[in-house]
């Protein structure tokens, strides 16, 4: 990959704390986050990586340090080239990062999901709102201590709230969360309705 | 001379132009056959309403051919798709708006038990929030369970003593 070693060797030159990423796929570097505007600027004008694919987080889990990665996927329209961009928030508890919506107004709705779903704060975001889960949701459903099933909590609208008396519950899970590769496993013995019911297709109904 | 009367059908020398019959038969008669949905399509199965609503499968047959996006024109909310806690608080609105006599059809797996979606987001079936009248099964059903559906909301339907819920509203 000619190509990767070009953008590396530029790269670390003008960026001297930027360092390679372990990747299976396209070329990928860590950035301190503090940087991280100046270097996806530098690789939007000067190395046409012009199409912003994905803003996104990973977290590591509690207990970690750094928790919290913001990953940035560009594309070159111009050299049909990937870079991937990556950097770690400092703060565990309170994850900030820079926004890059002055860069790629694209960016816009992906930081918004970015923090609804992994609570990362995007510093000069100019409308940092939820954009999945409702305004006033407690919670940050993708982080890794949220369970799949979700937290009992209000409904969105206090009025539907009362009338209905319905409540965010945390759902049934029945069983799954069912996953397994095709071959695996008894697909039939391991569906969550096999789970839930004392009888099947294949186990008699228990005498009453 | 006495003749006996043989005819047992509608003879309108002897009944004139009036119809006997009971005031629940008409009024469900009427009902049943201009039951005007309220499309909630909310994710696929939106797309087997269409089909349903479209010429090979004509829901036109049973008189349910006018989709109303008004609730205040329409009898019969199908609520086709998942229910998200944000999405929610809007179908109750919408169903609170539409003028009574009015009936839920749960239309897929989503729409009555939150099916595959055992998740935060998603609404764990819309009966907990909407009194639903039929469920169908299928992910997303077919256009004939639709129909079997509204047929059967028709049954229900014709079962109801209407007129004393005239009276009592």
């Amino acid at each position: 990959m000619s190509a990767t070693a070009a953008v590396s060797l530029v790269f670390k030159e003008k960026f001297p704390r930027v360092t390679d990423r372990a990747s299976g796929d396209h070329p990928a570097f860590n950035v301190p986050l503090a940087q991280v505007v100046d270097v996806l600027r530098y690789l939007r004008d000067e190395r046409s990586f012009d199409f912003l694919v994905d803003v996104t987080a990973i977290d590591w889990a509690e207990g970690t340090s750094p928790r919290f990665t913001v990953v940035y996927h560009l594309f070159s329209t111009v050299n049909h080239d990937y870079v991937r961009i990556a950097g770690n928030c400092e703060n565990d508890l309170e994850p900030t990062a820079p926004s890059i919506v002055e860069l790629w107004p694209a960016a816009n709705w992906h930081e918004r999901e970015c923090f609804d779903l992994l609570g990362i704060k995007f510093d000069g975001h100019p409308d940092l709102r939820r954009i999945l889960m409702w305004d006033g949701y407690p919670y940050f459903p993708l982080r890794k201590e949220f369970p799949l099933a979700g937290i009992e909590t209000e409904l969105p609208d206090a009025e539907i709230a009362a009338e209905t008396q319905a409540k965010v519950i945390s759902a049934p899970q029945a069983g799954g969360p069912f996953v397994a590769a095709s071959g695996e496993i008894n697909l039939t013995e391991a569906e969550p309705r096999a789970k839930d019911e004392s009888w099947n297709e294949r186990r008699q109904k228990p005498d009453a | 001379m006495v003749t006996p009367n043989t005819e047992f059908a509608y003879n309108s020398k002897i009944e004139g132009e009036v119809v006997v019959s009971r005031a629940d038969a008409i009024i469900n008669w009427i009902r049943t056959n201009s039951m005007w949905p309220m499309p909630m399509g909310l994710a696929c199965c939106a797309i087997e309403l269409m089909g349903a609503a479209a010429s090979r499968f004509d829901i036109a047959r049973f008189g349910a051919e006018v989709m109303r996006f008004s609730p205040r024109q329409s009898d019969c909310m199908i609520v086709a798709g998942t229910v998200t806690y944000k999405m929610a608080s809007a179908v109750r609105r919408i169903y609170d708006q539409m003028a009574e006599p009015k009936w839920v059809i749960a239309m897929g797996a989503c729409a009555s038990t939150g099916g595959m979606y055992r998740s935060y987001a998603t609404l764990q079936g819309v009966d907990r929030i909407l009194p639903v009248d039929v469920y169908v099964s299928g992910c997303p059903p077919r256009p004939e369970a639709l129909l079997d559906a509204l047929m059967k909301l028709q049954q229900k339907v014709k079962r109801e003593p209407s007129a004393k819920n005239l009276r009592s509203a």
